[in-house]
């Protein structure tokens, strides 16, 4: 399984995304805003946390439109499989991938801590190794993670089993307490919750691996 | 030739930051604030010859997300 993971000015939780990676069996290679194309043979597109561009404009609205996000745009028009974590998510709103945006935290506060997850579907790659209605723990460090969609667009996620991760104490706001989504196809997750934040047993909370070794088990036997 | 966008939250999705102006405006005592809404202006330097379409094209892939803003030109 081959994984790259993007950086842009301000990213910084691509070394943790290239660490859970490799920890979980892929080869990782890192990817730089500026390059035109992925490199040969990517399975997986990463686009980790951070603060893209210092969040000019609006959150990822930047690195959107960035050469590297071209070529990850056409990965994902062709089937390839694309995780975006926090600013990640972000960015993958603004390019159109998945629907909907990031607001401003509704009580405008800046939270970093660990938040309760309701695990919403376990089909797609990314979710397969729980089950559907277990309730997890990840952590969240963000100012802007309310995600907002019209009525139409949120009933068709619910509709659509697109909904992957639901906050069971929405701590910022957003719409149907969703906390992560998938894409029509299933192959591109949007999630504001770190799962590459746990771990390793000394994050304290390894419930995020089973998200990387699913990925892996379905990629390897694709 | 300038340009100037105006970008706000389109009506109907929440603005933090507004209600957050519109209380500490209470907190000082301003009466009567019935609403705050925060917005942005970008201004645009353009060669001669520049169109409000182009400005408008613009808007649409950079600096405004229309799922979540709208936003209004003025021709300078």
């Amino acid at each position: 399984m081959k994984a790259a993971v993007v950086q842009f000015p301000g990213s910084n939780c691509d070394r943790d995304m290239a660490v859970a990676l490799e920890a979980s069996g892929a080869d990782v290679q890192i990817v730089w805003h500026k390059d035109n194309g992925l490199p040969d043979g990517i399975d997986l597109v990463a686009i980790p946390g951070g603060f893209s561009f210092g969040d000019y404009l609006r959150c990822g609205a930047i690195a959107a439109n960035s050469p590297v996000c071209r070529a990850i745009v056409d990965h994902a028009e062709r089937g390839g499989y694309v995780l975006g974590v926090c600013n990640g998510f972000q960015v993958l709103t603004e390019t159109g991938l998945l629907p909907g945006a990031l607001l401003r935290n509704a009580g405008l506060k800046y939270i970093c801590r660990t938040v309760g997850l309701k695990v919403e579907t376990s089909a797609s790659a990314y979710t397969e190794g729980y089950t559907a209605g277990s309730e997890i723990g990840v952590p969240i460090a963000h100012h802007d993670g309310n995600y907002f969609a019209d009525d139409d667009v949120v009933t068709r996620l619910q509709g659509e089993d697109r909904v992957a991760f639901t906050y069971t104490d929405n701590p910022n706001g957003s719409r149907a307490d969703i906390a992560g989504i998938l894409s029509e196809n299933r192959r591109v997750l949007g999630m504001m919750p770190h799962p590459e934040r746990a771990f390793e047993e000394s994050h304290g909370n390894t419930d995020g691996q089973r998200l990387f070794a699913g990925l892996m088990g379905q990629l390897a036997s694709a | 030739m300038k340009a100037r966008v105006h970008v706000m939250l389109k009506n109907g999705v929440l603005d933090p930051q507004g209600a957050a102006v519109k209380h500490a405006l209470g907190a000082l005592g301003f009466e009567g604030v019935e609403g705050v809404r925060q917005g942005k202006v970008i201004e645009l330097d353009l060669a001669d010859g520049a169109t409000e379409a182009q400005v408008g094209e613009m808007c649409e892939k950079l600096l405004a997300n229309t799922v979540i803003e709208s936003y209004r030109i003025e021709m300078l």
